[in-house]
């Protein structure tokens, strides 16, 4: 974290360096691109660097048909290209989801402990994860492994059902739809833990999955989130500024020419396809997307249309740190990344915090 | 401070018709009938509870409501609501001030109806938004924090926002109700001055009475949602009405800016 200084100025002097965005956001991206090829780097059977980016180059290049001399060969390239690759690129993506998700909740319902698991998407996620592995005859539809598809529709529907329960029951009302989000969050966990407990043999697989890994990742999870993740990123950055006016309040929205009701439904359903697409790759991570926005909003302030691509940027950043902390801990073993975005993003953000009540 | 600057499109005329509303089947308004000339500032009064406040977001179109709210002549109802933006601004009893947002982004969200959504702000927006400041004497917080400005700073950061709207009309919910008697006094003396040179509509609510009667030039008292007296506030203002639609008793004292209202104790037994 190399940004901490020019945004953390107290409020009195706050710089007019504030005010810009581009700094902060090409040191994020500058973070993420180091940190994938950290990702890259670094595991069980050690890379040489400078042939990795060779490699790289070599492979990216291939299509206009050039070529790279050399790259890494045999194993070498195949841990690359077919495990450590796709493996760091999922993390970002899932990382990058999560914490825009989150961000843009935390925005939607002026929440600062809003996640994107708020509205019943986990525990759809998990309810769906567990009825499959419990009882389902097949691995896979086609392609797409079938853990990955139910945590999906199950991800889709619990945040469809807090809605529906939210609007019949309160409009556009805020507290309602998170209460009603609570509610079918509880429900859908009993349902899981039902499931669950009845299928004791699948526990492990079960919690496994519910703790979140990327350590089966492969090109075709990537493939399978990336278009979900790109359109529901492009439609949450776009919406950065109408965030900015609905954080003034619904009345003073209304009376700024913004719709507070329609901004709030557009915005939730891209946070919660971005939520249900990582979900689905990569079981519950935790903390990532409840944590990154206010680490941003602690660099770079409380704008959305700041927050909002930094966050996407920290949070891809952070999830292939975070995973390659995973694989290195304990190797050969793996922990789960879950526990891993707690264990660093946890005493990371109490500093944080300790910080910033320091300063005031 | 020139009169007919860029942040000065001149007032609108303001008609309310058989305006009624309620909180489900709870009726608030019955059938307001309101009209405030370009360039006037209406007050409404009225007791706790009298709908003062949900007649301003009725007019405004937030509350659903029956009835027709003209601004020159046109029927809000059937405005876009961006189109409505650029003609009503409005500053809430309690505005919402987001954590860790700077006066000037702040202000500059009253830009939002002039640019597309998605658009940063144009050269244009900051100029307005800067003369706005300037005029409200923001200028020397700008890089400041909101929540770090003081109660009186944050109202005329609200009304600031309000005013970089390029409104025709300006509706205020009770703006002085956070504040001192002094600060009070300076913001109303400022919509004032905003009147006077621009020629700005003001349609505010107001429960103190005395400054209701000092600063605005119409007065309506709403009572049980409806309006029960509207006028001057030499004609508003009478020990009589006070007792009747405020249970108070109180004297009408009259002086060279307007009338001011004595509470009196009852005799001491």
């Amino acid at each position: 974290m190399t940004t901490t200084a020019p945004g953390t100025a107290g409020p009195a002097t706050a710089p007019a360096t504030r005010r810009r965005s581009w700094p902060a956001l090409t040191g994020a991206a500058l973070a993420l691109v180091l940190a994938l090829l950290a990702g890259v780097w670094v595991g069980a059977l050690p890379l040489p660097p400078g042939a990795v980016v060779v490699t790289l180059l070599d492979r990216l290049v291939a299509p206009f048909g050039g070529s790279v001399p050399g790259g890494l060969e045999g194993t070498r390239a195949a841990v690359l290209l077919e495990l450590r690759l796709p493996r760091v690129l999922l993390a970002s993506l899932v990382g990058a989801g999560l914490a825009v998700s989150g961000a843009a909740y935390q925005g939607v319902f002026r929440n600062p402990l809003a996640d994107p698991y708020l509205l019943g998407a986990a525990a759809g996620a998990g309810l769906g994860a567990t009825v499959v592995i419990a009882w389902s005859p097949v691995q896979s539809v086609g392609p797409i492994g079938i853990v990955p598809l139910a945590a999906f529709v199950g991800a889709l529907v619990g945040v469809g059902c807090a809605i529906a329960l939210g609007t019949v029951a309160g409009g556009s009302h805020t507290p309602t739809l998170l209460l009603a989000g609570v509610a079918v969050a509880a429900f859908l966990a009993a349902g899981q833990t039902l499931v669950q407990q009845a299928n004791t043999d699948d526990l492990r697989q079960i919690y496994g999955w519910l703790l979140g890994q990327l350590g089966n990742s492969q090109w075709s999870d990537v493939v399978l989130v990336l278009p979900y993740l790109v359109v529901s990123g492009t439609v949450l950055l776009l919406c950065g500024r109408a965030l900015d006016v609905l954080a003034v309040g619904d009345d003073e929205a209304s009376s700024l020419g913004v719709h507070p009701g329609r901004l709030r439904l557009v915005v939730i359903l891209a946070a919660s396809l971005a939520t249900a697409a990582a979900v689905a790759v990569s079981g519950l991570i935790g903390f990532v997307g409840l944590v990154v926005p206010h680490i941003v909003r602690r660099l770079v302030g409380g704008s959305h249309a700041r927050v909002l691509p930094m966050s996407l940027l920290v949070g891809g950043a952070f999830l292939v740190l975070a995973d390659l902390v995973a694989r290195v801990v304990l190797s050969p073993a793996e922990l789960p990344i879950g526990v891993v975005t707690a264990f660093i993003g946890a005493p990371f953000f109490a500093g944080l915090l300790w910080a910033g009540a320091r300063r005031r | 401070m020139s009169a007919g600057g860029p942040t000065s499109p001149g007032g609108a005329r303001v008609e309310v018709v058989g305006l009624s509303a309620g909180y489900g089947r709870t009726p608030v308004l019955d059938s307001v009938r309101l009209t405030v000339e370009p360039g006037g500032w209406l007050a409404v009064i009225g007791p706790n509870g009298s709908g003062k406040s949900t007649l301003l977001r009725s007019v405004l179109g937030f509350h659903p409501h029956e009835g027709q709210v003209r601004v020159d002549g046109v029927p809000t109802s059937g405005m876009r609501r961006r189109e409505r933006a650029r003609s009503m601004a409005y500053a809430p009893q309690a505005p919402v001030l987001p954590d860790g947002v700077l006066t000037r982004d702040y202000v500059t969200l009253g830009r939002t109806p002039h640019r597309a959504l998605l658009a940063a702000p144009r050269a244009v927006d900051r100029e307005v938004v800067a003369d706005v400041m300037d005029r409200l004497e923001l200028g020397a917080l700008a890089e400041r924090r909101l929540s770090t400005l003081s109660g009186g700073e944050q109202q005329r950061a609200v009304l600031a926002r309000a005013l970089a709207q390029q409104p025709r009309v300006l509706f205020l919910d009770e703006p002085t109700a956070a504040l001192d008697l002094g600060h009070a006094q300076q913001v109303l003396d400022l919509v004032d001055l905003l009147r006077r040179q621009d020629g700005l509509t003001v349609v505010s609510t107001l429960h103190d009475l005395t400054l209701a009667g000092q600063y605005a030039d119409r007065l309506a008292l709403l009572s049980d949602g409806r309006v029960v007296a509207e006028g001057t506030p030499a004609d508003v203002l009478t020990a009589q009405a006070l007792s009747t639609h405020y249970g108070a008793r109180a004297q009408v004292v009259h002086g060279p800016s307007g009338p001011a209202v004595l509470p009196v104790r009852s005799a001491v037994p």
